[in-house]
C-alpha cells in the first residue's frame, strides 16, 4: 500500500501553467520530500496528489488504481496542514476521532485507536482540551494524530513545521522521522527548508517553476547535483560559484565549490583574498573572503580558523569535490584532473 | 503603544459620550413617558417631565380598540418567517461565494447590495399589482416573501463576510478526513459559523420587525403587524399623542427586550470582519 505514480500531470490556473507535464513515481514506504523555493509548485503538486486541486491533464495512480477523478475523501490519504487545520470546536479526542467517525467505525474501535495514537504522541493528558488551549507543538501532534489513526495509504505533509520555533522544529523533525521508521508508510513532505529535506528524506524531489530539477537521495543530490540550481539549493552554507576566466581554466562555464571543500592557508593556494566577516559557530567558522575578480567566497573551517578580519589568506578547492557546469547550468559529468 | 490621557480629558469624553447616548435614547424615553399621560398633558406646553398624573388609560383604550395580540403574532410570524426563509437561501449562496468564488462573485455581491440602493417606492406599483393578481395582499405569506427579498442582500453579505473568516484549510482537512460535502457542512462549517448565523438572524428579525414601508402598504387588517398597529393611532385631527405613544411602547417593547439580551451577539455580528 502507498505507491503513487504521476503520469504527464499538468496544472494550470487560468492561463498560468504552474506544473508543466510531470512524471514521478513514489514507492511504497518511501519518505519523499518535495523541496524548492517558494512558488515552485511543490504545494500545488501535493494538493494535486491529495485531490484538493484537479489536474488539468494527466493521470494520478494510487496503488495501481487510477485516482485522477477520485475525490479527496476517497483517496485513502491523510494530510497534515501548515496551519494544522484542527477543528476548533471539537476536543482533541474528537479531532483525532473525526476521520474514524466519517468512516463510520465502531465507537469502541475508535476509542481504542484514539487512545493508542494519543499515547504515541504524548497527548493522553490533553484529550479533553480544545485546540485553542494547546501550544503549537501540541497542536501539530494532534494534526499528526488525526492523520495516523486512519492508517492511510500515505501521509501528505504541507510544510508542517514552519509555524514552530527553531528548537521545537528540530524535535518534531525527529519525531516525524521516528514515526516513519515505526509505521513504514509512504510519506510525502513539502518544505522549502533544505535542511529538513536532507535530514528526513529517503528521496528528495527538487522543484523549480513546476519542473523537477532532480530526484535522488540526499547524498546523491549533495555529491552529484544535476545542475547549478540543485547545486546551489542543496547544502548549507550555499555552494560558491565562480565564472569567467577562473572557470575556463577548469574547462567549464561555471565552477562550483562547497564552503566545506575549500582549503584555507595563510601561505599559498589557488586564490588570494582578504577575510571579511567571520562567523564563529563554535564547531565551525564561516569565513567570507573577498577575492579580486570573483564574488565573495564562503569558506567553512572546522573549529577556530585563527584568522581575523582583514587578514590575507589563500584558498584552494579540493579537486575531487569541484563541480563544473555548462553555460546552460547543466553539470559536466567527468572527473576533473 | 499607550497614550497618557489626562483625567480632565477623560471626564470630558465621558460627558460627551453620555450626552450623545441620552440624545439618542431620549425619543424612546419620551414616548414611554407620554404613554402614561392624558391626551391633554401630552400636548401641554411647557411639557411636564415626570410630575404629571400617571395613568394607564391609554393602554386600556388601545387594548379595547385593537387586537394587540393579533398584530404581535403577525409581527413574530413575518419577521421570523422572512429571516428563516432568507437564511435557508443565503447560507448556500454565501457558502459558494466564500469558498468556491468564481470570476464574477464580487460583481454579484455588489449587484445584490445595489438593489438596496433603489428606493422601494419605485417598485411599489408593480409589486402591489403582482400581489393583487396573486392574491397576496394582506396575507402573512405575501409579507414573508417581500421582506425576505428586501433583506436577502444583507443576510447574504453578513454570512459571506462571516464565512470568509473561516480558514479554507479546515474544510479541506475535513475533506481529507473523509467527509462528504454534507458531513463537512453539518460537522465542521455550521458549528464554526453558529455565532455568525445567530447574529445575522437577530439583526434580520429586528430589521423585519421594524420594516414599515411594505407592511403598511401591502396590508389592511388581517396580516397587519405592529407597525400598522402603531400607524392606526395616528390621525389627521383630534388628540392622539398619548394613545400613539402607548401603541408604540407596546410595539417596540418585545424587540427592545430581545435587543437588550442579545447586544453582545449583535455588536459582534455588525463589526465582524472589521478588525482582524
Amino acid at each position: 500500500m502507498g505507491k503513487i505514480s504521476l503520469k504527464q500531470v499538468t496544472k494550470a490556473f487560468g492561463d498560468a501553467e504552474v506544473i508543466p507535464p510531470l512524471d514521478l513515481d513514489i514507492n511504497e514506504g518511501e519518505f519523499v520530500v518535495f523541496v524548492g523555493p517558494s512558488g515552485c509548485g511543490k504545494s500545488t503538486l501535493l494538493r494535486l496528489i491529495a485531490g484538493l486541486e484537479d489536474v488539468s491533464s494527466g493521470t494520478i495512480e494510487i496503488d495501481g488504481q487510477n485516482a485522477t477523478e477520485v475525490p479527496p475523501a476517497k483517496r485513502g490519504l491523510a494530510m497534515v496542514f501548515q496551519s494544522y487545520a484542527l477543528y476548533p470546536h471539537m476536543s482533541v479526542r474528537k479531532n483525532i476521532a473525526f476521520p474514524l467517525k466519517m468512516a463510520k467505525m465502531d465507537p469502541a474501535e475508535q476509542e481504542r485507536r484514539v487512545t493508542a495514537a494519543a499515547k504515541v504522541l504524548n497527548l493522553t493528558d490533553y484529550l479533553d482540551r480544545r485546540p485553542g488551549q494547546l501550544s503549537g507543538g501540541q497542536r501539530q501532534r494532534v494534526a499528526i494524530g488525526r492523520a495516523i489513526v486512519r492508517e492511510p495509504a500515505a501521509f501528505l505533509f504541507d510544510e508542517p513545521l514552519s509555524n514552530l520555533d527553531a528548537a521545537l522544529r528540530v524535535n518534531m523533525r525527529l519525531e516525524i522521522s521516528e514515526l516513519h521508521q515505526s509505521l513504514a508508510t509512504t510519506m510525502i513532505y513539502v518544505t522549502h527548508d533544505q535542511v529538513e529535506a536532507m535530514t528526513m528524506a529517503d528521496k528528495i524531489v527538487v522543484l523549480r517553476a513546476g519542473r523537477i530539477e532532480q530526484v535522488g537521495t540526499p547524498l546523491e543530490l549533495y555529491r552529484t547535483p544535476a545542475n547549478q540550481f540543485v547545486a546551489g539549493f542543496i547544502g548549507s552554507p550555499k555552494m560558491n560559484f565562480i565564472t569567467g576566466e577562473e572557470a575556463a581554466r577548469f574547462g567549464a562555464h561555471t565552477i562550483g565549490i562547497r564552503p566545506e571543500h575549500c582549503v584555507l592557508s595563510t601561505t599559498d593556494g589557488t586564490w588570494k583574498g582578504k577575510v571579511g566577516v567571520a562567523e564563529h559557530l563554535g564547531s565551525d567558522t564561516f569565513l567570507y573572503v573577498t577575492v579580486p575578480g570573483m564574488d565573495p567566497l564562503t569558506v567553512r573551517v572546522q573549529g577556530e580558523a585563527g584568522v581575523h578580519h582583514g587578514d590575507t589568506v589563500f584558498i584552494s578547492p579540493v579537486a575531487e569535490n569541484l563541480h563544473r557546469f555548462e553555460a546552460n547550468g547543466l553539470a559536466i559529468r567527468q572527473a576533473t584532473a | 503603544m499607550s497614550r497618557r490621557v489626562s483625567n480632565r480629558r477623560k471626564a470630558l469624553v465621558t460627558v460627551i459620550a453620555w450626552a450623545i447616548g441620552i440624545a439618542i435614547f431620549f425619543p424612546i424615553l419620551w414616548t414611554v413617558l407620554t404613554s402614561f399621560k392624558t391626551e391633554a398633558e401630552a400636548i401641554a406646553s411647557p411639557p411636564s417631565f415626570v410630575f404629571f398624573d400617571w395613568t394607564l388609560e391609554n393602554y386600556t383604550e388601545v387594548n379595547e380598540r385593537s387586537d394587540y395580540f393579533l398584530h404581535f403574532m403577525n409581527s413574530v410570524i413575518i419577521s421570523l418567517g422572512s429571516t428563516l426563509l432568507g437564511l435557508a437561501i443565503a447560507i448556500p449562496a454565501a457558502w459558494s461565494m466564500a469558498f468556491v468564488p468564481a470570476k464574477r462573485t464580487k460583481d454579484v455581491l455588489m449587484w445584490m447590495l445595489s438593489t438596496k440602493m433603489l428606493p422601494p417606492v419605485g417598485v411599489l406599483i408593480p409589486i402591489y399589482l403582482l400581489f393583487r393578481d396573486f392574491g397576496l395582499l394582506d396575507t402573512r405569506t405575501g409579507l414573508v416573501i417581500v421582506l425576505t427579498l428586501i433583506n436577502l442582500p444583507i443576510i447574504v453579505w453578513m454570512l459571506f463576510t462571516y464565512f470568509k473568516e473561516i480558514p479554507g484549510e479546515i474544510l479541506e482537512a475535513a475533506r481529507m478526513d473523509g467527509a462528504g460535502l454534507w458531513e463537512e457542512v453539518i460537522h465542521v462549517l455550521t458549528p464554526m459559523a453558529v455565532p455568525g448565523i445567530a447574529s445575522t438572524l437577530l439583526l434580520n428579525v429586528i430589521l423585519a420587525w421594524n420594516e414599515a414601508f411594505w407592511t403598511l402598504n401591502l396590508t389592511a387588517a388581517k396580516a397587519a403587524p405592529l407597525t400598522a398597529f402603531i400607524a392606526s393611532y395616528s390621525s389627521p385631527e383630534g388628540l392622539f399623542y398619548a394613545k400613539l405613544s402607548a401603541a408604540s411602547t407596546l410595539a417596540i417593547a418585545p424587540i427592545l427586550v430581545l435587543g437588550w439580551f442579545s447586544q453582545k451577539q449583535l455588536v459582534r455580528g455588525l463589526t465582524f470582519g472589521a478588525v482582524k
